[in-house]
């Protein structure tokens, strides 16, 4: 029983030190853009990279304030859009205009139409109207509706993607000042985690940016 | 002109005092000396109320019974056979296709909105986009339902899509309906995501103002963790750009392949090349239309005038006006063309419509469309809400009457005299369409009580403080001169 007992004792004190508060970073409350946006660059200039601005809404020239090199997404986007087109177009052509798989599986092989049979439709070219079996001008619809749908699946996808979204958890979510974030408070979290990052310099950095308030926070 | 009367930005305004013409002195976006938290508080008051109105309770229950309606037609229509509707020969696209065309219509001002006023800048679109973004993803429901049920057989709907089957069977992409078919559904999908995207933050707000733990989690889950970091705002900011510039071309496309169902057939009065323009000013006339008469309503209702201001009232029926204007002269153009084309058939079409049985619904749509629209070139009448709620409300009906005019009096009398016959529409039609509106209204009204009806975190971006060289250097917000970013004004302490 007492071994038992010490068991529990140890796995209590265990769990109590993996739940114990970690330090995670700092968070720095401050009123208004301005304030946010002139130690924006102050932390800047101090080298730190693991760090971020949170506000209500997109305040314009806070990226420059620190340092944001352009996204990448345009060019994702562009990805996406050239699929869809190229898509749009193979879409077209094989189903209305191509019976490649049936002459396939016609074929002497017998290993290929057997493979192929289950898995690829003919395509089912017909004649309307007398028009060519195939002809780009009737298919530029469905191409551009492709093209737009999928550089929108891209830049939408992407975006949350690039951004590491949905993450529910996150240390700043453990400050209950926080929840200003979203409201009309402006914040920047510094993470515990950059290399530049000492416990006792950077909250004296912190201290000296005109924050309205300044906490630690845990994960 | 009223410039001289306008009160000052510091005088404490009055709910509908931005009205002002004078291009010197910007009209602020959001009245009543709102600042940030005071957005917040102003929109999210409405999801946090303990109840809604007692009118959005009434309008909710009497929204369920239509459609329950809809739901009681569409078995009907399923178990018996399309035979219930009014479609004969030769009128076989009746009032299913009228009133899909009506709806995509109505579809076509939140996109609009959300994406073509965005890419020219005009920031009073963020006091109405969030509801026209949700109004348009609704109608375009409502539209997607009836070919749908239209084709029949409703269970081979999938016929639709190009779907590998057993049959090595493919739809035909030559046909404009198989173009309508990929330009409604990437409508829908894209509408919502950007009607999506813009939620988050305002979701992330209201998760974290949540009373309760269920609305926590719930806000908490679709707001995808939210944190309003700045470099998630970089991505998305841009996202938002692209979204805009692709969205533009498609809100365009879509009514223009819905013309092409009509334009590259060879009925007369449908075979004209004006028709995708002349659709797409329609479909933006009457889209502006719907959301001035939802939006009229809702502003009072949930308290809401300082965010949708007279000024955003006045600037949509000033696009109402417009198109308006361009949908009478498409009217006239065709008449024009007719005549001077020398085609026998296409003069006989237009006269026929304006002259015949169905002259009624052409009068109609000529006073709803183009002579109603006229009074919003007084002032006095754009800016009073009862007038542009009864202008709009004829607007709605015109142009449903537009379709009905193109549609049916085109079919009632083509080329073959000894198949000409008058259409008539059954009960059944009748009550599908009353149904519809209580799809519409029911999730318009889910929308109006459960989620932000205002995009909070982008009106807080046009706030005047955060551009202090637009103008308003004497308000009480405090803005400085000199500096970039001064600090909000708190309502609420």
């Amino acid at each position: 029983m007492s071994t038992a007992t010490l068991d529990h004792a140890k796995q209590a004190a265990a769990a109590a030190e993996a739940a114990a508060p970690k330090h995670a970073g700092l968070l720095l409350e401050f009123e208004t853009p301005a304030a946010l946006m002139k130690a924006a660059e102050q932390v800047r200039d101090a080298g730190f990279s693991k760090w971020d601005c949170h506000t209500p809404y997109p305040v314009h020239g806070l990226d420059r304030c620190m340092g944001i090199q352009p996204t990448i997404l345009p060019w994702i986007v562009l990805g996406g859009g050239l699929t869809g087109c190229t898509l749009g177009l193979i879409l077209q052509a094989y189903t209305n205009g191509i019976e490649l798989p049936v002459s396939l599986m016609q074929a002497e092989n017998g290993v290929i139409r057997e493979l192929l049979a289950p898995f690829l439709p003919s395509g089912y070219p017909y004649v309307v109207s007398g028009k060519p079996i195939f002809s780009i001008p009737a298919n530029i619809p469905v191409m551009f509706e492709l093209t737009i749908l999928l550089s929108a699946f891209a830049a939408f996808f992407g975006m949350w993607g690039l951004n590491m979204l949905p993450r529910f958890h996150h240390p700043v979510f453990t400050s209950a000042r926080f929840k200003r974030a979203t409201n009309d408070r402006f914040f920047i979290s510094i993470e515990a985690e950059d290399p530049r990052y000492d416990r006792q310099r950077t909250r004296a950095l912190a201290d000296g940016l005109g924050a309205a308030h300044v906490e630690e926070l845990v994960a | 002109m009223s410039a001289t009367t306008a009160p000052a930005a510091h005088d404490a305004p009055a709910i509908d005092s931005n009205t002002w013409d004078d291009p010197a002195r910007r009209a602020p976006l959001v009245t009543g000396g709102l600042g940030f938290r005071g957005i917040t508080d102003g929109v999210c008051g409405v999801v946090e109320a303990p109840q809604p109105p007692r009118a959005w309770f009434v309008a909710f229950g009497a929204s369920l019974v239509f459609l329950a309606i809809l739901g009681l037609m569409l078995g009907y229509l399923i178990i018996t056979g399309v035979g219930v509707w009014g479609n004969k020969s030769p009128v076989f696209w009746g009032w299913p296709i009228v009133n899909f065309v009506f709806w995509v219509g109505i579809g076509h001002a939140g996109t609009l909105i959300s994406a073509i006023l965005y890419l020219f800048r005009q920031k009073w679109r963020t006091g109405i986009n969030r509801a026209a973004e949700a109004m348009t993803i609704f109608a375009v429901i409502c539209a997607g339902l009836y070919p749908g049920v239209h084709i029949g057989r409703v269970w081979a709907a999938y016929y639709l899509f190009p779907l590998p089957n057993q049959m090595d069977m493919w739809p035909q992409f030559r046909s404009p309906l198989m173009w309508d078919v990929f330009a409604v559904n990437t409508y829908l999908t894209v509408s919502a995501l950007f009607w999506y995207m813009g939620l988050v933050p305002d979701l992330a707000t209201l998760r974290d103002r949540a009373p309760t733990r269920l609305r926590q989690v719930l806000y908490g889950f679709f707001a995808l963790g939210w944190r309003g970091s700045n470099r998630h705002w970089h991505r998305y900011e841009r996202a938002y750009l692209i979204l805009a510039a692709l969205a533009t071309p498609l809100v365009l496309s879509v009514h223009s392949v819905v013309s092409f169902d009509f334009a590259t057939s060879q009925i007369p009065g449908w075979h004209t090349t004006i028709f995708p323009p002349y659709f797409v000013a329609g479909a933006i006339f009457s889209g502006f239309a719907m959301v001035v008469t939802l939006l009229v309503p809702a502003r009072k209702l949930f308290g809401l005038e300082h965010f949708i201001t007279m000024r955003h009232l006045e600037n949509m029926n000033k696009i109402i006006l417009t198109t308006g204007c361009m949908v009478g002269l498409a009217y006239g153009t065709e008449f024009f063309i007719a005549a001077y084309s020398g085609n026998p058939l296409e003069q006989f079409a237009f006269l026929a419509r304006a002259r015949a049985h169905f002259g009624w619904a052409y009068l109609s749509m000529i006073f709803c469309n183009v002579v109603v629209p006229q009074l919003f070139w007084f002032k006095k009448l754009r800016t009073n809400v009862w007038v542009m709620f009864v202008a709009c409300i004829f607007v709605n009906i015109g142009m449903w009457f537009e379709r009905f005019v193109i549609i049916v009096t085109s079919l009632t009398a083509d080329f073959l005299p000894a198949a000409w016959d008058y259409y008539t529409p059954t009960w059944v039609d009748i009550l599908t369409f009353a149904g519809t509106f209580g799809l519409f209204m029911t999730l318009f009204l889910l929308f109006c009580r459960f989620l932000p009806m205002i995009a909070i975190s982008e009106v807080k971006g046009v706030l005047p403080h955060e551009h202090p060289d637009l103008g308003f250097h004497h308000d009480d917000h405090g803005a400085g001169a000199g500096h970039g970013h001064a600090k909000p004004a708190e309502v609420t302490p």
